[in-house]
């Protein structure tokens, strides 16, 4: 295993234009702004943060579903920012998603062997069409379905299984990287176990690397070897999933954390909460200085004005001014 | 005695497809002022259970039997001659001394009303309030649930609210009238994590302050045990234990129940062991099991199991068990 990172993100922004009507004041959704990270082969990397803090739009900005306003993508040593055509189609073969909602991410359609087989047609792996159907039946036995499911259709599937038929989907090329966008939050939790072990087992199988994007800290800890927090589009803090569960730097992080529900109940009901007040503020007008500190208890008048950089604290980065030496 | 005593409910849907039988034989209590958490997975029956209970099933459902006794009057559905007396004394219970609390409060809040003309509905019906009494009434609610500025705020609509702060709206409706009992049907599901700190803070501080019983529905098992004295687990359309938050989670006796706590990632945990998970999926309520409803992922499965329900066994005053790994008289 190389040392060499092999995703690397440098300050990327992804912003969208939401202004409304010809002669309204132009409204730029901040989405993700300004965000830097590596994650290196046969590393799962977990993005956590709550709902609109940007960590979907990076996921899918990495698998340039939108396209970047600015900054770097480097994948195996390729810059991927600005690719287009042949280079972009590609780049899918090494990298590949999973949605969150099994229910919209397979066309009705189409069968379950259809739909594995179409990234195999796109990117023209096999010859035969009996080729890609034998590589269909082996993907159905290494997600646990069986291959009398190759003619069915996803509506004969129950959410688990559907969910399934997607890593079978993203595993047809061979890739290198699997974004994971919130791949358990739509199913009940004993499936969960089952999709996160399978998950767990591919990736020591074919040694691949993943972003494991969820608002279940729990399950991304328990995933991840790396845990990049997010608020409000910008990264608070990265860290090695443990230290970054039991020694959270970021006041974000703490707060974030300490609102987990743990299930035991002697522990759940000491738990000291840190309750955070008021509400993640709209992306569109997001804050000049540090993206938390309308809601940060130890804010000060430079965390207002001027935004903190990721500042290297062990194996850790963290931005926010309280590491500043 | 009791608050709330359940007796063999059993609820069935008539579909497309045939009857589903989303309630099969439900029982238990509730004191006063207890907090009950119902935990079960997607299709367990744990809403439509509530449902029955308050009398909100949909059109195509129906309670077949059962008897429901709350607050010392029995409301089970057939001790009423006809739907319409059903109906008028359920609505003159909803909302006052039973009320609920739905996951999703946008659908929930009527969009086109101010959210005074909401929170003042209940008062308005169920007392001879005056609507400046109600309005009162109403500000102070607000305030009680935590949201700031009621008087610019009450004059809202609901879209104008975030999640968490629609969420405390629809607390606020459900406390209006200081039911004896409210139904949290998950609560905090839709909210993110910090919002739903706040919310499970404030259920927690009604809890302690006032009378109060709460029956909370969820799959969180987090959530679970912060907040409840009791739990029961449901599985298949039946509750397969019950017992206290300790004895539930420190010493379950139902193989689901295990599976269950086995199968999510404790965040104290540091090791790299893999979680274990439940195989297969929950059965088909169209046509459930003839006997446990756990038969088919159950890695302890005996014969018996596949054709005969198994009975309840106590393990102590406040637990209980229906398997049959329990139970003598199954052959091993």
């Amino acid at each position: 295993m190389s040392t060499e990172a092999l995703l690397k993100v440098k300050d990327l922004k992804t912003y969208f234009d939401v202004t409304k009507g010809l002669f309204s004041p132009k409204q730029i959704v901040k989405a993700v702004d300004g965000v830097s990270f590596e994650v290196k082969e046969n590393e799962t990397f977990g993005l956590v943060g709550e709902s609109g803090c940007g960590k979907s739009t990076l996921g899918r900005t990495i698998v340039k579903l939108y396209e970047p306003e600015s900054g770097e993508i480097d994948f195996n040593g390729q810059s991927i920012a600005t690719i287009k055509g042949k280079a972009l189609k590609n780049y899918h073969k090494e990298m590949q998603m999973i949605f969150q909602d099994p229910y919209a991410s397979l066309d009705p359609r189409m069968t379950v062997g259809e739909i594995i087989k179409e990234p195999m047609i796109i990117h023209k792996i096999y010859d035969s069409d009996k080729e890609r159907e034998e590589r269909v039946v082996e993907l159905l036995k290494i997600v646990g379905l069986k291959p009398d499911h190759i003619r069915r259709y996803p509506a004969e599937f129950s959410g688990g299984q559907r969910q399934r038929i997607g890593i079978a989907r993203a595993l047809a090329v061979d890739p290198k990287f699997i974004v994971c966008d919130e791949p358990i939050s739509a199913l009940d939790v004993s499936i969960q176990a089952q999709v996160i072990n399978l998950l767990k087992n591919i990736q020591k199988e074919m040694g691949l690397s993943y972003i494991f994007i969820a608002h279940d800290l729990s399950m991304v800890k328990h995933i991840s070897d790396k845990i990049g927090v997010m608020y409000l589009g910008s990264m608070m803090e990265i860290g090695p999933s443990n230290d970054v569960y039991h020694r959270p730097l970021h006041p974000y992080t703490v707060a974030l954390l300490s609102a987990i529900p743990i299930p035991d109940p002697e522990v759940a009901k000491k738990k000291q909460r840190i309750i955070l007040q008021g509400e993640i503020p709209s992306p569109i007008n997001s804050p000049k200085g540090c993206a938390f500190c309308t809601r940060c208890q130890q804010a000060t008048e430079r965390c207002r004005s001027e935004r903190p950089k990721p500042i290297k604290v062990g194996e850790r980065y963290v931005s926010c001014f309280l590491y500043e030496k | 005695m009791s608050l709330l005593e359940v007796k063999d409910l059993k609820t069935t849907f008539k579909t497309g497809q045939g009857i589903v039988q989303a309630v099969r034989d439900v029982s238990f209590s509730l004191d006063e002022g207890e907090v009950l958490g119902i935990v079960g997975e997607s299709g367990s029956g744990k809403s439509q259970t509530m449902y029955s209970i308050i009398g909100l099933l949909a059109e195509n459902g129906q309670i077949d039997s059962g008897s429901i006794i709350f607050d010392g009057e029995d409301i089970s559905r057939s001790s009423f001659k006809d739907k319409k007396s059903y109906e008028a004394k359920m609505s003159k219970i909803r909302g006052n001394t039973m009320s609920m609390i739905f996951q999703d409060p946008m659908t929930f809040l009527n969009p086109v009303l101010k959210i005074e003309t909401q929170l003042i509905e209940p008062l308005l019906n169920h007392t001879k309030m005056s609507k400046k009494e109600a309005r009162a009434k109403a500000l102070d609610l607000m305030r009680l649930v935590g949201i700031p500025s009621p008087e610019k705020r009450i004059k809202q609509y609901p879209f104008e609210f975030s999640g968490g702060m629609r969420q405390r709206i629809v607390i606020a409706i459900a406390l209006a009238m200081r039911p004896k009992l409210i139904i949290a049907d998950e609560p905090t599901t839709a909210l993110d994590v910090t919002i739903q700190a706040q919310v499970l803070e404030l259920i927690e501080e009604l809890k302690n302050t006032s009378d109060s019983a709460i029956i909370m529905i969820t799959h969180d098992l987090g959530v679970v045990a912060k907040l409840c004295d009791r739990i029961a687990i449901m599985y298949g359309g039946k509750i397969v234990e019950i017992g206290t938050d300790k004895e539930i989670f420190y010493e379950p006796k139902h193989p689901y129940t295990l599976g269950l706590l086995s199968c999510i990632a404790n965040p104290e945990d540091d090791s790299d062991k893999d979680l274990t998970p439940i195989p297969g999926s929950p059965p088909d309520l169209l046509d459930p099991p003839k006997g446990c409803p756990f038969v088919d992922r159950c890695a302890k499965a005996m014969k018996v199991c596949k054709n005969y329900g198994p009975e309840f066994k106590d393990f102590s005053p406040t637990h209980r068990c229906a398997c049959w790994l329990n139970d003598e008289r199954a052959v091993r």
